[in-house]
């Protein structure tokens, strides 16, 4: 059996180290956001020539979106995209986006906690959950990538793929507490090296997938799959080396404050 | 033993197979969204500022109403009207597939087509002045109207509208025409003139016609508001999504060969990671596809990129199952014989499918939000990608725990 748990103050400096570098990249270079939040005009054409063409406007009046669209329409531009979303609805996504992630937060800690029997456990996973999702958000400002409706999409979905992951290790702690008594971190230990090819090959089957959209599938939903792909191999490491090692910390912490009681 | 076994776990699924098959002879087609057929997306926003607190969830589902009529008249097919309210916006979102000309749909659906019967009221002129003229409305309007129909003028020759009112409205226009013969009749459509013909004679029958100058086709959309009815409230544009029909081919076109792809890459590395069992899992996640198209078109779901993404990942979570399954296999395997072993991982296994899976399936509810709590998002591709993940998963539950383990036991079997 290997020692994994001996090293979690590593791992935890390596998620630490990411996550620090992803925050400072939002505070000083911001994220990029798409119309779906600040409103604005996407327009795509293609021209006579075959090639396809993007063009992206901030908020303006009808009139003067209509001249725009007019004199493309002179350059024989066919119009195959025309997204033009008003200053109100951004604002609005972000509250509902923000809703959606508690909502789904607080209810995997519940059902985890219920599964578990301890908060522990539902705790250290939404924490996991938060890793990734931290992750997720540093890499697309590191980028300068666009955050739309589908950055949305993707990052519940990683929260959910992640947290797949540390119940799977949790369920193997849940089984061996049963036969080989109560020490979290020798339990552990024993879970994460017995689910280690489980869960290396699952991402494999995950990764091949998102490698496969990433590299053909349309343009339109590239970042989309990438996020998915940076979500998915955070997540993978996130259960053995972020939420065990959390609730072996915790599990330590506690009894250390047990014993100086 | 064998047979028997095979018979119960082929027969169910050939069953299953022929209703894959079945629906695409009986033209059951697989739904595509906007970003895939190509269409339109309309977000109105309804302008609720005279409307009084208790009173505005029925002006907006009138709004609604309204608008879905328009759009059934005017021959779009498969139309999606839907409201959405939240954080003091009333919205009605507005999907028109195949409609790329959002122009003339805008303008259709936009107009609050009220329409009011003027009867011109003149003040004699004091001390030498001149006579002035008021108008007033009367009680006639767009809702004493049984329908409106396109005519062309047999004078003129021009469009005009021909209008044919309720009993009610028609007695209303015969009391109003007989006071006001000889003087004018203005008919004014969202605070302006259309025409203001001169009533010659009391009109009986309750028929009228306008005769604006309209062109063909403003005359056919104006028939068409007419028919549908007013706005109760008028309507502002603040979103527009239209995507042609020849950028969704093209998406579709690259996400199938990307699909196909990754899933042969990875049933390839199914079999090079576990041999023999990995094919009884590639059978399996190939029923697990048949399943999943077959009940696709049968619902139906419809089908937009960030759906084809919902069903790749449950594709990667239905193998998940296998995987687990299988790693406690090679477990088990070690410490007793091959069938009860084998037994023994798919009961362990499934404590924490369930498990994994029921948390993908909160974040899903969440997503899809089948109740429609206005504070979460209410947006078809999200939904969409929502309702295949979790269609996939609870698939993927069935094939991996049915399927993959009937097919296991034929398989340990035939190994004795």
């Amino acid at each position: 059996m290997i020692d994994w748990m001996r090293y979690r103050w590593l791992y935890l400096l390596i998620s630490g180290s990411v996550i620090i570098l992803g925050i400072f990249s939002v505070i000083k270079w911001g994220l990029t956001f798409g119309i779906d939040f600040t409103g604005g005009t996407v327009l795509e054409y293609r021209f006579p020539d075959g090639r396809n063409q993007v063009y992206k406007y901030a908020p303006m009046d009808a009139s003067a979106l209509e001249k725009i669209r007019e004199d493309f329409k002179k350059q024989n531009g066919e119009e195959v995209r025309f997204e033009n979303v008003g200053p109100t609805v951004g604002p609005e996504l972000v509250r509902k986006t923000l809703y959606a992630m508690l909502a789904a937060a607080s209810g995997i800690l519940l059902w985890v906690a219920m599964q578990f029997k301890s908060f522990k456990f539902g705790v250290s996973a939404v924490l996991a959950m938060l890793h990734d999702s931290l992750v997720t958000i540093g890499v697309y400002s590191i980028f300068g990538a666009e955050v739309d409706l589908l950055f949305v999409t993707a990052l519940l979905t990683i929260l959910s793929f992640s947290v797949h992951d540390t119940i799977v290790v949790y369920d193997r702690i849940r089984e061996l507490r049963k036969g080989f008594g109560d020490n979290i971190y020798d339990l552990a230990n024993k879970a994460v090296t017995e689910t280690m090819v489980r869960s290396l090959n699952n991402s494999f089957v995950v990764i091949f997938m998102m490698v496969a959209l990433l590299l053909i599938g349309g343009e339109t939903i590239r970042w989309f799959v990438a996020t998915l792909l940076i979500g998915t191999i955070s997540g993978a490491y996130s259960s053995p080396f972020v939420a065990v090692p959390i609730l072996v910390t915790w599990d330590e912490l506690r009894k250390r404050v047990k014993s100086e009681n | 033993m064998l047979t028997a076994a095979a018979t119960i776990v082929s027969l169910p699924y050939g069953v299953k197979f022929k209703i894959g098959d079945f629906s695409v002879d009986k033209k059951f087609e697989l739904k595509e969204g906007l970003d895939l057929a190509g269409g339109s997306h309309l977000v109105f926003e309804a302008d609720m500022s005279k409307i009084p607190e208790d009173k505005k969830k029925t002006a907006l589902d009138g709004v609604r109403n309204v608008i879905e009529k328009r759009v059934n008249l005017f021959g779009v097919s498969e139309p999606t009207v839907q409201t959405s309210s939240f954080g003091g916006h009333d919205r009605v979102i507005v999907e028109l597939p195949g409609v790329s000309d959002t122009k003339q749909a805008v303008s259709l659906i936009g107009k609050t087509a009220q329409l009011v019967f003027m009867e011109v009221i003149e003040a004699p002129g004091v001390d030498g002045a001149t006579p002035s003229a008021t108008l007033k409305s009367t009680d006639l309007t767009g809702a004493d109207l049984q329908s409106a129909t396109v005519v062309f003028d047999s004078q003129t020759g021009k469009p005009a509208i021909s209008l044919q009112f309720t009993k009610e409205g028609g007695d209303k226009f015969e009391k109003i025409t007989e006071r006001n013969v000889g003087k004018p009749l203005p008919v004014i459509l969202d605070n302006q003139i259309v025409t203001q013909p001169t009533v010659q004679a009391k009109i009986t029958g309750g028929q009228a016609q306008i005769s604006g100058s309209f062109t063909i086709d403003e005359a056919k959309q104006l028939a068409i508001q007419l028919n549908a009815g007013a706005l109760p409230v008028p309507v502002n544009l603040v979103e527009e999504r239209t995507v042609g029909a020849t950028l969704g081919a093209a998406s579709i076109k690259q996400s199938i060969v990307a699909g196909t792809i990754g899933v042969s890459m990875v049933l390839l590395f199914m079999i090079l990671a576990y041999g023999k069992l990995g094919i009884i899992a590639d059978i399996g996640l190939l029923i697990f596809g048949v399943i999943t198209i077959a009940l696709y078109k049968l619902i139906p779901i419809t089908l937009t990129l960030p759906g084809i993404a919902g069903f790749m990942l449950s594709v990667g979570m239905a193998l998940d199952g296998n995987i687990l399954i299988f790693e406690r296999f090679k477990e088990e395997k070690l410490k007793r014989e091959y069938l009860p072993a084998m037994e023994i991982s798919f009961g362990r296994a499934w404590n924490s499918i369930r498990d994994a899976n029921a948390a993908t399936l909160i974040t899903c509810f969440v997503l899809a939000n089948p109740l429609d709590w206005t504070f979460l998002n209410t947006s078809g591709p999200i939904r969409g990608f929502a309702i295949t993940l979790a269609l996939g998963i609870v698939i993927s539950l069935f094939t991996g725990i049915f399927v993959s383990r009937n097919l296991l036991r034929v398989f340990v079997k035939q190994k004795k």
